[in-house]
């Protein structure tokens, strides 16, 4: 039995802000559905005594000093952006959403 | 459905709530990066790859940022993990820049602790605190066009400089309890919050500058029944009320939100769960976006950040420089100080209880640090429109003007000048005195001559002295001071006078 149904990755799609037709959802959901099965067999390998890893390198604590270093200017932070206003990024309308 | 008021949704219901609290640190760099963390910079100069989510740009643990939310976990009397990692919160929103949030899910750096709070009448109230994580800021968007608000904007405009500021996001338990005084502990326990976190020095805890910012959940339960225990009356449908940023807007928003459930539910309406807005001005909420959208942030644990595995002695050594609790350390400053209710709520309200102390640390009495921070300082501050603690003297420098009033060097009168001089930058106040000749004149011959010319000059009233009528001293002494600008000793002049008049005094 698959682990993802077609209307999960609608939903992911939806969140991801992907638009995807039907041929794509069919046609992903049953790509996706093979991965997440594969990855799954993992667990059946591991048993109560192999802790989950979310890093695979066994390092702590790397932090860094609380020193400031130089930042971007704002014409070097705004030259990326498809469009600008008054030193800030200018984005469209916002609808539906708080802030 | 008829408009009900705070108090008679109380008396229908038992409130439930929560607070989560953001307090902003005030680290010198931001969470992950190099970026300076101060406010009001020019937009998008206090921006890197790594705050503007650049691909590729690698996040690091800013380690004054853990040591502060690990002093601000044991101050709320948390457990601190032994080992925490930070997570992905996914959302799609212009102010941030990679499309997620670091923040941290199923193991925050501190958990399960407890704050007890004190109400106005000395009641505790004890709150259980579920969490607190580190996370990080979002950049601020300006909404262009229309009203200026989001709705009907054209487009926004976005300014990532406090994009990545390191925040510590506190969170409650479920709060049971209080009944009608909900509105009251809630506002207790923020102002707790701020206290402890100035008194930790790791946030400026200034709520209208964005410092410390609270959302506030709440939910009403039918009030049990006679022989039903009321903590087995399952919850009510919660709202949560969003940047609620002031004390005094706490209580109103759980007045608003009281009534305004109360008013839903009395008339057969359901309560829906779902996030609101708080508007200030009309005191009212708004519904926002809907809960089940909102709630999708498919967290995961952030691959390019390492666990955080704080040392047992590091946290021990970091135990050592937990202050008191504020409230604790109040009944204790207001005993050791013989202040009276009033003084001390005064001192608390005009944020000058850090002063008095350390003027009194400084050798000043009690009440004389009092009346130096809480008059002539304070009434410089509110001219100048600025906070007290900005002034330009030091409380060194008002124990030091006391000492030399103490001494008899100065009168309060010429002191208050002193004070001048010192707020206008001439140096301590011993130097202002000696700069500008302010000691008190109590030189017996220069004195007696004052006097003699005062008389000379108002010949009647040695005749009403001598008649009985003493208080004609005064006019003497006032010209007397006059003509020493304020430095001659008062009582030392009115002895001359009755000298001079042979009377006793």
């Amino acid at each position: 039995m698959s682990s993802l149904e077609r209307a999960d990755v609608a939903r992911l799609a939806a969140l991801a802000r992907i638009d995807m037709t039907d041929d794509d959802l069919d046609r992903l959901s049953g790509q996706l559905a093979a991965i997440v099965d594969s990855v799954a067999k993992v667990a059946e390998v591991a048993g109560q005594d192999v802790p989950a890893t979310s890093h695979p390198i066994p390092m702590s604590n790397v932090h860094r000093p609380d020193e400031v270093r130089p930042s971007l200017s704002q014409d070097a932070a705004l030259s990326g952006a498809p469009e600008a206003e008054d030193g800030r990024f200018r984005v469209p309308q916002i609808l539906g959403e708080e802030a | 459905m008829t408009a009900l008021t705070y108090e008679q949704a109380m008396e229908q219901f038992d409130p439930v709530f929560g607070i989560e609290v953001h307090v902003e640190l005030n680290t010198a760099t931001k969470m992950f990066c190099g970026c300076a963390n101060e406010f009001g910079a020019e937009p998008n100069t206090q921006v890197c790859p790594v705050c503007l989510g650049l691909p590729g740009a690698m996040p690091v643990t800013n380690e004054k940022a853990v040591e502060s939310a690990i002093r601000l976990g044991l101050s709320l009397g948390c457990a601190i993990r032994e080992s925490s990692r930070f997570a992905r919160k996914n959302y799609f929103y212009p102010d941030l820049a990679k499309d997620y949030q670091i923040s941290q899910y199923d193991e925050p750096t501190c958990f399960e602790g407890s704050l007890d709070v004190v109400l106005d009448d000395g009641e505790v109230f004890t709150i259980g605190i579920e969490r607190a994580h580190m996370e990080e800021d979002a950049g601020k968007n300006t909404h262009k066009g229309g009203t200026g608000g989001i709705q009907g904007a054209d487009y926004s405009l976005v300014d990532y400089n406090r994009g990545g500021v390191p925040l510590v996001e506190i969170v409650t338990k479920p709060i049971t309890g209080a009944g009608a005084r909900t509105a009251e502990v809630a506002r207790a326990y923020v102002a707790t919050i701020r206290d402890i976190v100035k008194a930790l020095g790791i946030s400026d805890g200034r709520m209208e500058q964005g410092s410390v910012r609270a959302d506030v959940n709440l939910s009403l339960r039918p009030k049990a029944v006679a022989g039903e225990d009321q903590d087995a009356v399952p919850f009510g449908k919660r709202s949560e009320t969003k940047n609620v940023n002031s004390l005094r807007a706490i209580e109103r928003a759980i007045h608003h939100e009281a009534a305004r459930q109360a008013g839903l539910l009395l008339a057969g309406q359901p309560v829906v769960q779902e996030t609101r807005h708080w508007h200030e001005d009309t005191g009212s909420t708004t519904p926002g976006r809907s809960k089940e959208e909102a709630e999708d942030y498919r967290y995961f644990p952030e691959p390019d950040l390492l666990p955080v595995e704080p040392s047992r002695a590091w946290v021990e050594e970091l135990r050592g420089t937990i202050p008191e609790h504020p409230a604790k350390m109040r009944a204790r400053l207001k005993d050791e100080w013989g202040f009276s209710d009033t003084d001390m709520r005064d001192a608390v309200n005009a944020d000058a209880l850090d002063l008095i102390a350390a003027t009194v640390e400084a050798g000043a009495k009690p009440q004389a640090a009092r009346k130096w921070w809480m008059g002539e300082l304070a009434r410089t501050a509110n001219d100048r429109d600025v906070a007290l603690a900005s002034l330009p003297v030091t409380p060194a420098q008002v124990a030091e003007l006391q000492s030399l009033v103490d001494a008899g060097t100065i009168n309060d009168k010429l002191a208050r000048q002193a004070l001048e001089g010192v707020l206008a930058g001439e140096g301590s106040p011993r130097e202002v005195v000696e700069s500008r000749g302010l000691e008190v004149v109590s030189d017996d011959s220069a004195l007696e001559a004052a006097v003699d010319d005062a008389l000379a000059s108002q010949p009647d009233v040695l005749a009403k002295i001598q008649d009985g009528k003493i208080q004609a001293a005064g006019a003497i002494v006032g010209a007397v001071m006059k003509a020493t600008r304020g430095q001659a000793d008062a009582g030392r002049v009115r002895e001359i006078i009755l000298q001079r008049a042979g009377v006793d005094g």
